[in-house]
């Protein structure tokens, strides 16, 4: 194909611009973490699917009480429906950050990022006083399948916004150091994408557990 | 044997205690071999002063070459170790009937069958596909690197972390006497009280996350890191393959570790996924380590279909017969895996319907595995065929495979299924494939590439000595087992009764020792080889007429792989660049931008090894000390934002004026 392109434009191409066709020439270095995010991306995909082993374990365990109490007896949505807005805002605050860092205001990403984790933590300091609440009244994981697959899946996203948090201080402290420059902006790109993903998977948490558990 | 109840605990060692080390004579002389050799190998390291060198040049390297390299020792070592499993196995079934008990007790005998699987599977075949992907992908895609280097050495460190837990369970302890899935409730805490199951959770665990995150990192490379030209449909069918698997690596391996941490749960924490009682369900544990399961036999094939066109390719002198087919056949694969788990276990009681939708599923495979048999046979039909090695061994897994295939159809059948469920029939079956397709294409790999990574050819009569041995053994060692199966002799037997069933079992115990000399003949090949170097040397890069764009490089390539990076327009980029006759650029080399190299990997994984041994002996202050020196380290690494250099234009300049003479020498 190339051979009759070339011949065709160039009848008597000489070495050297044959050469010139088949090497980039003037080459210049790749954008330093051109990859990262759909490598972040791919990662969050994966995580995903270990939020949907979770639900799928939810599905087929979450009716064995085994003689024990079930949803009706133990959620209080009043305070699980704080527990999302608490999230939920930690979203909206996360992508105010995130504009702050387009106008590459330092302070400005830096104090959104600190409210964002106000709200993170209020959520996870909510359920650990549910977990608590529940444990206290005998409902443990060991109880049920039911409750073994209830812990098991909101534990494991409750882990992954602790982690989320850790890794919001240390970004906070890099930004601190170094400024927004462009590696500290595709870390907070990153979080970004955590963060929002940790919501989207708390949306069916909230449905599929709490919601149709009291229905 | 009596059953030996272990519950000493004790804060500073946990399980930990002298009743850990094996009593077993046959372990016990095992332990002092590999004790006296391992010595004599650190010796000898230390000897010649070589630890400087490794950590430099080889443990902390992020150079995608070099950890290819070492994922392909790591497989050919634990490849060793599996094949001791499988040739005690036939011996003590060609021993144990009537009457003899043979020489190996149950716990002893369990033990090796489930490492023989785990091993095999995890630490010999991954390390072989993944080490093939890391050497070639890049170098056929005309990149310097991956898009993560420093995160490739993490993924090997992990891997090798969890095969070192494996070892370590040989002479520390127990391993587990499940089977390779270790399905419940037999790997419950009721029934596998002792360390056997953890060993074997904590050490897919750490292997499962380097696996996951040299997916992440061959996917991102193959869908940006290209050379200008290569659109998706000019990419070599291996790099093709490479995508498919990793896709398949990113989809699947999260489900193995979805499922090991709910089986850890229940067996560390008491909680009730998979336990007989308070509302558990065993059978979705088979459903879930399935949904993996199956996608992973794909990973396991896909690279090395590659690898075949790949070689019929070249070998035949032709371009790969119906290269679209092909890509299509492959993505077609990747997508059916996905939905046929369930015909691992058709016995279960799904029901009728159930059964026949991934019955049928199961047989639809068979269509673009078919459409890719006869590409390659039409590669091959009048092509100017040169027998050399990887090509010998393409033929051989043509001839094997078509047959494993076949009886894999027959088990899709899901009445046929229900006689011959976990028979010997079974055992032969996928043996069938993954030796005759995994194994034989990763020697086809090994002989193919080994010049492109050393610079000269393997050498090619003790080449021929292993092939032998191994095509002949193989069939020797496996097709009494389909004679067995369909006589209803069931998997993981240690005694037999039935005297008629003997000489089987002493064909096959044959069919094995002919295989171990085939693999004794690959190391005195890799051996003779490299004392004959001079000899076998290639000057060219190119010694087999190759086709795509890791031929156009020297042998072996420098580390920054291209010092001008090609530019593709046509699928065979090399072979069109050479019928084109591109003279390659011999001046105006420019500074290159590489990775630096990093002791993080190392570190990060040995903590995880130590994380994984504290979680199976119980010894939980090591286990949160592992847990913080890792968070720690991590967190602390992301503080070193320098993290690569360039490569100053005079290093390229000198790398590329020695390649210039040595093919002037070599005249091309």
């Amino acid at each position: 194909m190339s051979a009759t392109t070339l011949d065709a434009a160039t009848p008597k191409a000489s070495p050297a611009q044959i050469t010139a066709a088949f090497y980039d020439l003037n080459e210049h270095d790749h954008p330093e973490g051109g990859s990262t995010m759909l490598g972040f991306w791919l990662y969050l995909m994966s995580d995903c699917l270990i939020f949907a082993m979770l639900f799928a374990a939810y599905g087929v365990l979450g009716g064995n009480y085994a003689a024990g109490p079930g949803p009706k007896d133990l959620f209080e949505l009043p305070l699980v429906a704080v527990n999302t807005a608490m999230l939920l805002f930690s979203s909206i605050t996360y992508g105010f950050a995130m504009l702050a860092m387009a106008k590459n205001r330092k302070g400005a990403t830096q104090a959104w990022l600190l409210v964002t984790a106000l709200f993170g933590m209020a959520f996870i300091g909510i359920e650990l006083h549910e977990f608590a609440g529940l444990i206290h009244e005998g409902a443990t994981p060991m109880r049920s399948g039911f409750l073994t697959a209830f812990f098991s899946l909101v534990g494991t996203h409750g882990l992954h916004v602790t982690f989320g948090l850790i890794w919001l201080f240390t970004l906070f402290v890099q930004i601190g150091a170094k400024g927004l420059i462009p590696a500290n902006q595709r870390r907070l790109m990153c979080l970004s994408l955590f963060w929002h993903f940790l919501d989207v998977i708390w949306i069916g948490v909230f449905t599929f557990v709490y919601l149709m558990g009291m229905l | 044997m009596e059953s030996v109840v272990h519950n000493h605990w004790s804060p500073l060692l946990g399980r930990l205690w002298w009743d850990a080390v094996p009593t077993e004579p046959i372990v016990l002389v095992t332990f002092v071999v590999v004790a006296i050799g391992g010595a004599a190998v650190l010796g000898a390291l230390t000897y010649f002063r070589l630890w400087g060198y490794l950590w430099k040049e080889w443990f902390t390297s992020v150079d995608h070459k070099k950890i290819g390299i070492m994922y392909m020792v790591l497989g050919l070592i634990m490849f060793a170790r599996g094949f001791a499993d499988a040739i005690m196995m036939r011996l003590q079934q060609a021993m144990a009937f009537g009457g003899n008990e043979g020489y190996l007790n149950a716990h002893h005998y369990d033990q090796i069958f489930t490492a023989h699987g785990v091993i095999m599977i995890f630490f010999a075949a991954m390390p072989f596909v993944t080490g093939l992907m890391n050497y070639v992908v890049p170098l056929q895609i005309g990149a310097r690197d991956v898009s993560f280097p420093f995160l490739n050495n993490f993924s090997f460190w992990m891997t090798a972390s969890g095969a070192a837990l494996v070892m370590t369970s040989l002479f520390l302890g127990e391993f587990g006497q499940t089977g390779w899935l270790a399905y419940p409730p037999l790997s419950n805490l009721a029934y596998s009280p002792w360390v056997g199951v953890d060993y074997w959770i904590w050490s897919l665990q750490v292997a499962g996350v380097g696996t996951l995150l040299s997916g992440v990192n061959l996917i991102a490379t193959i869908v940006k890191m290209r050379a200008p030209g290569m659109t998706m449909m000019r990419m070599p069918v291996f790099t093709w393959t490479a995508l498919c698997t990793n896709i398949l690596i990113v989809a699947a391996f999260p489900v193995l570790t979805a499922v090991l941490c709910m089986l850890s749960l229940d067996r560390y924490l008491g909680f009730n996924f998979f336990t007989n009682d308070f509302g558990g369900n065993a059978m979705m544990y088979v459903n879930l380590i399935w949904i993996w399961g199956h996608p992973e036999v794909y990973i396991l094939i896909l690279p090395l279909f590659g690898v075949f066109s790949e070689v019929t390719a070249t070998f035949s002198g032709k371009r790969l017969f119906g290269y679209t087919s092909m890509v299509y056949a492959t993505m077609v694969i990747t997508i059916l895996s996905y939905i046929v788990w369930l015909h691992h276990f058709f016995t279960m009681g799904s029901g009728a319907s159930v059964n026949s939708f991934f019955g049928i599923t199961t047989m639809v495979i068979s269509i673009p595995t078919g459409a890719k048999l006869f590409n390659w046979l039409f590669t091959m039909y009048r092509g100017r065929i040169r027998f050399e090695l990887p090509m010998m061994w393409t033929v051989a897994f043509m001839l094997t495979f078509t047959i494993g295939g076949m009886t894999g159809v027959l088990l899709a059948v899901p009445p046929a299924d229900f006689v011959l469920h976990n028979s010997l029939f079974l055992i032969a079956h996928f043996h069938n494939v993954i030796i005759g397709g995994v194994v034989f294409g990763t020697f086809a790999g090994i002989n193919y590439w080994w010049p492109k990574a050393f610079g000269y050819k393997l050498d090619p009569f003790w080449g021929k000595v292993s092939f032998w041995s191994w095509v002949v053994g193989f069939y020797l060692a496996f097709m009494p087992l389909y004679v067995l199966g369909l006589m209803g002799v069931t998997r993981r037997m240690r005694v037999f009764d039935d005297p008629s069933l003997q000489i089987w079992f002493v064909i096959a115990a044959i069919g094995a020792a002919l295989i171990a000399v085939g693999i004794a003949a690959m190391f005195v090949q890799f051996g003779v080889s490299i004392m004959k170097r001079d000899q076998l040397r290639d000057e060219t890069g190119d010694p087999w007429g190759g086709r795509t764009l890791e031929w156009s490089t020297s042998s072996p390539p420098p580390a920054y792989n291209f010092a001008v990076t090609p530019i593709v327009h046509d699928i065979d980029a090399w072979e069109d660049m050479k019928r084109c006759g591109v003279q390659r650029p011999t001046s105006g080399f420019r500074p290159i931008h590489m990775p630096k190299n990093t002791a993080t990997g190392v570190v990060l994984a040995g903590l995880s090894a130590v994380l994984g041994f504290a979680m199976i002996w119980y010894i939980w202050w090591l286990a949160a000390a592992a847990f913080a020196g890792i968070l720690g380290y991590a967190i602390a690494h992301t503080f070193n934002y320098k993290r690569d250099y360039h490569l100053p234009a005079q290093t390229v300049v000198e790398t590329e004026d020695a390649r210039t003479r040595q093919l002037a020498a070599a005249g091309a």
